[in-house]
């Protein structure tokens, strides 16, 4: 055929979900701030674009998994993926920077007003013990780390049953770890708002609570990968889809550890627990 | 120019086989347009919308200058008793009216910064003219290209529907392009905020998406031969303006997003009674906005390094010092932020810290401004009007240099904070840098994106009448600012009025000047004569100008081959 490409690169045609997932976000942006200013129909609005952007994620990935299936994700594509993983957790490592910078700019030089009092953690703010729920979460995404590297090596070697058990037992510790977060959460001494509110429950809130966004992020991206292991999706030589997965839940498994070390214990030394 | 001449032969005459028959096969209008996975069609999508937001930004900017144009305030109440009528709101208060000085001055810094200077660089630019100058068939992610741009336009409409909902004292965001709390926060009640803190969100996931893009092709789709050290400038700058965006953009997201919990959940990051720091936002903020204004340059120096090097006719001066001096202007941006915030407080170590950090910037830059020089050096030179915008470039550019090495002074600074000295020095960076570097690139590959060849004439007139205009317009400011004028005022002292109304002329001739350019736009692509392959000699050396003008729709189905060889 005349013209027809010469090199490995994929060239794709039209595709309707970029537009479609534009608009949706824009409804989700317009509908939330509806929402917030109390706006009649500014939920809705908000729940369409939601529902929009996750069908654009459904339908998008859902080409890009035909198009693996069909032979265009040649070994230079594969690569780009790659790149384009690494680059992302990249700028999700920067966006928790940002996280951790309001927790450090308020705990190294805490504020003398007397909401803190001059000490961090704030003056009579009982914090949550470090060596209780939050040492076995540690404990449960460090474990949760090998299982996903299990069911790896069961992938490489071709192994279904292994694969399939090793992304369950990933899952459940997900699961595992996301309630015990919820347990703490309602039970925490300390939030947003109310009398007692500081700068503490914000900066904690926010950091922990947008790792835990990942963390159930993750959890459905392995999921995802489990749905794709029962219909046979992986093969052992390519299966970049559960890489970026195990990726994923490393980056969010190691945003942990920081949070561990500098928020629970560091950020909570010499106050009482709750 | 650099060091990448191909043998275009190897590859020419299979295109010129291809580019009539598969390679050139459109899909329909809506799909061509709106479902788009082409970088060309994606990178005319981007130049058209920044157009667009130019109109308005600059509109805008009109609208400050007739105000500014005489002392006391004429019009501002009248401007913002419009926008309530529109929502059906009564005649306007006189701080309804100063609140529309803020919302004006806001909106004209986000329009350009977002929507007009960041769209033409990189996704304009920058999508048109990689993959083309590396010999790639297209990008690396041609669908999550579309998204990059598609969600442009959702985040403009954001921005500006936030101008007619309440947001404070009167209707709109008047919290200007930094968004500081606690003006934004406590300072600004209503939704009006929100939505620009939305537009921002969907802007930079914008850009982060077009940052992993063009990372991933510059790494991955480089023509056989073609080693990094043998990339166009052009490419390396949009290289490391990606590398920029990708690790900066994610800190504004952190902090309009702990704007947002603040202003509507109760957190207290900028509220100093909950133990939280206003000076926090401005460290997050800075932390991103100053590689932002490298992010904006950078693809700038891009373009005038190949108009300098091909209208020299000579390979550009130092090609790896110029390389490298970009990438430690990258690198170097990263730790220079707080300049930005010498008046807050800060103690003398830490001013004398990004002082002197501010200052080691002017070193690659120099080696740029210099090599430049260095590269007309003994060149045969012609100043067909994109030299002359690159020329008027090097030229304004240094001069707002030079004030931002006055500015990087901590002690200095104490006195020209907030001052029209400031206004004028980043204007000369960004109104005569990253604008003429623009207008550089416009004229440049004028012929090879539209096929047609612009008129020399008119383009030319276009270059002088905004040259004057723009130097009338902000040189005054200069003075201005050192005679005490403070920035985001819309009234001043009579004694302000001279060179207040010789900046307002100022804008008027370089308004006429943008009529030239769309008169010679709409001229040039309805009757231009047809582009050549190549316009401008042997001195266009990279690849796109071994392509047809208008490139096929798919180019380098066989990619071209780079010789290793290589010898100036």
């Amino acid at each position: 055929m005349a013209g027809a490409k010469n090199h490995q690169y994929h060239i794709l045609p039209p595709s309707i979900w970029p537009l479609i997932g534009s608009i949706s976000a824009l409804l989700m942006a317009g509908g939330g701030v509806m929402w917030l200013h109390d706006y009649s129909g500014g939920g809705y609005v908000f729940i369409a674009g939601a529902i929009g952007v996750l069908f654009t994620m459904f339908s998008w990935w859902s080409d890009v998994i035909r198009e693996a299936h069909g032979g265009d994700h040649t070994p230079i594509v594969q690569l780009h993926l790659r790149y384009g993983m690494i680059l992302f957790i990249a700028s999700e490592v920067m966006f928790f920077v940002a996280w951790f910078w309001a927790w450090f700019a308020a705990s190294l030089f805490p504020s003398t007003v007397d909401a803190v009092g001059g000490v961090w953690p704030p003056e009579g703010l009982h914090v949550l013990d470090p060596f209780g729920w939050p040492l076995l979460n540690t404990l449960i995404l460090l474990c949760s780390g090998t299982t996903v590297t299990w069911a790896h090596h069961a992938l490489i070697n071709n192994d279904r049953n292994g694969l399939i058990n090793g992304l369950w037992a990933t899952i459940g510790l997900g699961l595992l770890f996301t309630g015990i977060q919820a347990y703490e959460y309602m039970h925490a001494p300390f939030g947003f708002t109310g009398a007692e509110a500081n700068i503490y429950g914000s900066t904690f809130m926010m950091a922990t609570g947008f790792h835990g966004a990942h963390v159930i992020i993750g959890t459905i991206f392995l999921i995802v990968c489990l749905v794709r292991s029962y219909k046979g999706h992986f093969k052992p030589e390519q299966h970049f889809g559960f890489e970026a997965a195990a990726w994923y839940w490393h980056f969010v498994d190691v945003v942990w550890l920081f949070l561990f070390l500098c928020i629970y214990v560091w950020g909570g030394w010499g106050a009482e627990y709750h | 120019m650099t060091d990448t001449t191909a043998h275009a032969t190897h590859f020419e005459a299979d295109h010129g086989h291809d580019a009539h028959h598969d390679a050139d096969h459109k899909p329909g209008f809506f799909a061509r347009w709106f479902m788009s996975t082409n970088h060309k069609d994606i990178g005319t999508l981007y130049l058209i919308f920044a157009i667009v937001a130019g109109i308005i930004g600059g509109a805008i900017s009109g609208l400050m200058r007739w105000e500014l144009a005489e002392p006391g305030i004429q019009h501002l109440q009248g401007w913002a008793t419009f926008v309530n009528s529109l929502t059906g709101g009564t005649e306007a208060t006189f701080d309804e009216g100063l609140h529309m000085w803020n919302v004006l001055i806001s909106a004209h810094g986000l329009i350009m910064v977002f929507f007009m200077v960041m769209p033409a660089m990189i996704g304009g630019f920058g999508n048109w003219f990689v993959p083309l100058m590396i010999g790639a068939p297209d990008m690396a992610f041609p669908r999550m290209n579309n998204i990059s741009f598609w969600l442009l336009p959702p985040a403009f409409i954001l921005l500006l529907g936030s101008s007619f909902v309440p947001g404070g004292t009167g209707h709109g965001a008047g919290v200007g392009w930094t968004v500081y709390a606690p003006l934004s926060t406590s300072g600004s009640v209503g939704p009006s905020v929100d939505m620009a803190i939305f537009a921002l969100h969907l802007a930079g996931a914008s850009s982060i998406l077009g940052a992993i893009n063009f990372i991933t092709t510059i790494f991955n789709m480089r023509a056989p031969g073609m080693t990094l050290h043998k990339m166009p400038l052009f490419v390396w700058s949009v290289l490391v303006t990606a590398f920029l965006l990708l690790l900066a953009l994610p800190v504004l997201a952190g902090a309009i997003t702990m704007l947002l919990t603040d202003r509507n959940f109760g957190t207290h990051f900028f509220d100093a009674a909950g133990g939280g720091d206003p000076v926090l936002y401005q460290h997050l903020f800075w932390f991103f906005g100053h590689p932002e204004v490298y992010i904006m340059i950078l693809p700038g120096f891009g373009m005038v390094s190949q108009v300098v090097a091909t209208f020299s006719r000579k390979p550009v001066f130092g090609y790896l010092g110029m390389a490298y001096a970009m990438v430690a202007i990258g690198v170097i941006g990263f730790v220079v932020w707080a300049h930005h915030m010498f008046t807050v407080g800060m103690d003398v170590n830490t001013k004398m810290y990004f002082t002197a950090a501010t200052m080691v910037i002017a070193v690659p830059t120099g080696i740029k401004i210099f090599s430049w020089i260095a590269t007309m050096w003994g060149g045969s030179l012609t100043f067909e009007t994109p030299m002359l915008w690159a020329l008027g470039f090097i030229f304004m550019f240094t001069v707002g240099g030079v004030t931002g090495v006055v500015l990087a002074n901590g002690g200095v600074d104490t006195v020209m904070h907030d001052t029209y000295y400031v206004v004028a020095h980043f204007h000369y960076v960004l109104s005569l840098g990253a604008v003429f570097s623009l207008f550089a690139g416009w004229y440049y590959w004028f012929g090879k994106m539209w096929g047609k060849q612009y008129n020399e004439f008119l383009g030319k007139v276009h270059f002088w009448l905004f040259f004057i205009g723009v130097n009338v317009l902000f040189f005054p400011m200069h003075f201005l600012g050192l005679d005490g004028f403070q920035r985001r005022v819309p009234d001043y002292t009579p004694a302000f009025a001279d060179w207040n109304h010789l900046a307002s002329m100022g804008y008027l001739i370089m308004l006429a000047g943008m009529v030239v350019f769309f008169v010679n736009t709409i001229i040039s692509l309805a009757a231009g004569k047809k582009a050549p392959d190549n316009p401008w000699g042997e001195g266009a050396t990279t690849l796109e100008w071994t392509l047809s003008s208008p490139p096929p729709f798919h180019q380098f189905e066989t990619l071209p081959v780079i010789d290793d060889d290589k010898h100036h």
